[in-house]
């Protein structure tokens, strides 16, 4: 049944969701947009995060928000262990590095995925705070405030990392191993420690993302299954590398997908969201916002 | 007198100890008698399948402490599914052909089940289910055996539209996951909706990836439905339950729930909280004293104290008692029957009335039980992080069936939740 009301309602909800998405691809947006490393195991950081904030807030009643803040700079350093690991044992090693790469953090996923089953069992698990669980109100329509927080976060990340890559000279240089390596290296720098910078700075972008992840819904350890597929299509549609693409792709994706579901039936959602990005790939393959090679 | 008592005492021992070394001996020299079973260890059917395989391990340790089975000591073989269809009919395969296991035990709920059930009809192999869903409707095997209490197919859906109907409700919308399970309650609800003279007013499938459920919920809300009849797995029974409580389902609806799979898990029931208060969904075992028989209290025993190891589900209500009973039933039948032969197993599982600690189970035609033994019950006056509250009675009222009643039903649903 169709309304103007529902669908006014589906596009506030899926900018918001979009946020949501857009936030959970950033990280991706760096590793796998700006260095081409095949990051598979990107979701599987993003919920070993969520868990580290279940154990804080769970254990320690530390807020959630400020928990991913917490650990962000751990997932700093993991992040700058696991580029070094992966360069030393795949990238160094030849040309068919990315596919090998893809088969080591295949790997990754499923050892985080075992160890939160060690640790936490496979049960669900979820967060308390103030925001979660409430909605604001306006008018007949409620906005959930949990993915009033994920818009928030996701608009302060898209931000603050523009801001990084554009404006910092490791931004900018970060930017420029993603361009030309070889050059960047003729020009005396090291262009693995400036990938392997960025790669740390992609999985501290993780820990406050996580922080959302288990913010949103409740978690369990295959989660990372569910967003594989959406966090890769967003980085790919929006153009690789491009963070305020990412945000527009995500919050695109996020709306279709909520007008889908509300208006026209739940079960076509998933297949419209690859639609777009097969239509999206076909027309400007280098995708919406990213730079014809 | 005392050295004839000495000597008697002396040939007493004798022989007691060659006896019970003779039979250890054959204990450990015979094969053992081995079970197999896929269940999901991984992925979205974990929480279930880990404490349905924790009760048939409970059960295989009292056989085992019992002597075992022919003399024969039993051996589970279980292989993770992770939760997936496409992984359960070769792990099956192999447990038949590489395994050569002796009895086959399905996994954990419909849609890992589903797709192996042509093989095993074909092999000719008994199968024990575990909490299916009509899988062997169109199948028809004739060695099929559902541990779980769902009896005739529209049951589960009558109970709850009947305590809908009975609450003034006249119209419903349906809610259910895009998947066996899910979809096979749904269809059995619009088909009780239409003999019970029920407008189906909102009628949707939802993908079993999506994250946020506002936009569907608002659809639903819509439609003004009096009854909400939910069908969902556990990922998404919390996501549901969430956007209920921030969206607001409308004050006409006078019962929602019905299908939720996940809201009889302890973590899940904990997580949630507050927000169950008030909805009505089917379960299978609460701590009623209704539903105590001969064996379940030391049971639950002996379960708490090894979920806490095991990490699984603390409470276990749902699905452990279950495994446990299915372990019971192939019990009566090989030390009736004598032997591992199937069709003979069959026949006696078939014919016969098994005592579980479940209660009595006696099966129908096709395999399921004859009787249903779901119940439905509210959730009231439930409090946030606390899981022990679930330990104790009057937190799920029991309205249905009426033999197992414990309150009456609080309506309409808002009225309910506070």
């Amino acid at each position: 049944m169709f309304s103007f009301e529902l669908l006014l309602d589906a596009v506030v909800i899926g900018v918001l969701l979009g946020c949501f998405y857009a936030a959970v691809s950033l990280g991706l947006s760096i590793s796998f947009g700006l260095l081409d490393v095949p990051h598979v195991a990107h979701p599987a950081f993003l919920v070993l995060a969520a868990y580290a904030v279940f154990f804080l807030n769970e254990h320690y009643g530390i807020d959630p928000l400020v928990a991913g803040l917490l650990i962000t700079p751990l997932f700093f350093l993991f992040g700058l262990l696991a580029y070094r690991l992966y360069y030393e044992t795949f990238e160094k090693r030849g040309s068919d590095a990315g596919v090998r790469g893809i088969a080591f953090f295949f790997g990754i996923a499923f050892i985080i995925e075992v160890l939160i089953i060690l640790q936490f069992g496979v049960d669900q698990r979820s967060v308390t705070a103030t925001y979660v669980g409430k909605a604001w109100r306006i008018g007949d329509m409620r906005i959930p405030f949990r993915l009033i927080v994920a818009f928030m976060v996701a608009a302060a990340l898209t931000i603050l990392l523009t801001l990084y890559l554009s404006r910092t000279f490791m931004g900018r240089a970060i930017r420029a191993v993603a361009q030309d390596q070889e050059a960047l290296r003729l020009m005396g720098a090291d262009p693995i420690r400036i990938k392997q910078w960025a790669f740390g700075i992609a999985t501290a972008v993780l820990g406050i993302t996580g922080a959302l992840l288990i913010i949103v819904a409740p978690v369990e350890p295959t989660l990372d299954r569910t967003y594989i597929g959406r966090t890769f299509c967003v980085v790919v549609m929006a153009g690789l590398g491009s963070m305020s693409g990412t945000l527009v792709a995500a919050i695109i994706l996020g709306i279709a997908e909520t007008i889908v579901l509300t208006l026209f039936g739940a079960s076509w959602a998933p297949a419209i969201s690859f639609a777009m990005l097969l239509g999206v790939l076909a027309v400007r393959p280098q995708g919406l916002f990213g730079r014809r090679s | 007198m005392e050295r004839r008592t000495l000597l008697g005492g002396t040939i007493t021992a004798a022989v007691l100890g060659l006896t019970f070394g003779l039979t250890s001996a054959a204990f450990a020299q015979q094969p053992p008698i081995k079970i197999g079973m896929s269940m999901a260890q991984t992925g979205g059917l974990a929480g279930g399948g880990k404490a349905s395989q924790l009760g048939i391990e409970v059960w295989r340790d009292d056989v085992n402490a019992r002597g075992g089975l022919l003399g024969r000591k039993v051996e589970l073989i279980v292989y993770d599914d992770k939760s997936s269809a496409s992984e359960t009919p070769a792990i099956y395969s192999k447990l038949l052909d590489v395994d050569k296991v002796d009895i086959l035990f399905a996994p954990y709920a419909t849609v890992p089940t589903a797709p192996l059930m042509p093989l095993v009809k074909q092999r000719g192999m008994l199968l024990m289910g575990n909490f299916s869903f009509q899988v062997n409707s169109k199948v028809g095997h004739d060695m099929w055996f559902n541990n779980a209490p769902w009896g005739p197919a529209d049951s589960w859906a009558s109970s709850f539209l009947d305590l809908g109907q009975k609450a003034g409700g006249k119209t419903i919308a349906l809610l259910a996951a895009d998947q066996e399970f899910a979809q096979n309650l749904a269809k059995t609800a619009r088909e009780v909706a239409t003999k019970l003279g029920m407008k189906i007013v909102f009628d949707q499938a939802y993908p079993p990836s999506t994250v946020e459920f506002s936009g569907i919920l608002r659809a639903l809300k819509a439609a003004k439905p009096d009854i909400v009849y939910v069908a969902s797995y556990p990922p998404d029974s919390a996501g549901i339950l969430r956007g209920v409580n921030e969206i607001g389902i409308g004050d006409n609806v006078k019962l929602f729930g019905g299908g939720m799979v996940g809201l009889q898990f302890g973590a899940v029931m904990e997580n949630l909280g507050s927000l169950l208060n008030g909805v009505v969904n089917y379960n299978t075992w609460l701590p009623e004293p209704s539903m105590y028989h001969e064996g379940t209290k030391a049971f639950f025993e002996t379960y708490t104290k090894r979920a806490v190891e095991a990490k699984v589900d603390p409470l276990g209500y749902y699905l452990a008692p279950y495994g446990y009973a299915s372990g019971q039933m192939i019990e009566q039948a090989i030390k009736a029957v004598g032997s591992l032969d199937q069709k003979a197993l069959a026949k006696y599982l078939r014919e016969n009335t098994h005592k579980t600690i479940v209660g009595p189970i006696t099966f129908a035609a096709d395999g399921e039980w004859k009787e249903s033994g779901v119940v439905q019950a509210q959730f009231r006056g439930i409090a946030d992080k606390n899981m022990e509250q679930f330990r104790s009675s009057g937190k799920q009222v029991v309205l249905f069936p009426d033999k197992m009643k414990s309150g009456t039903l609080v309506t309409p649903f808002e009225a309910a939740r506070k």
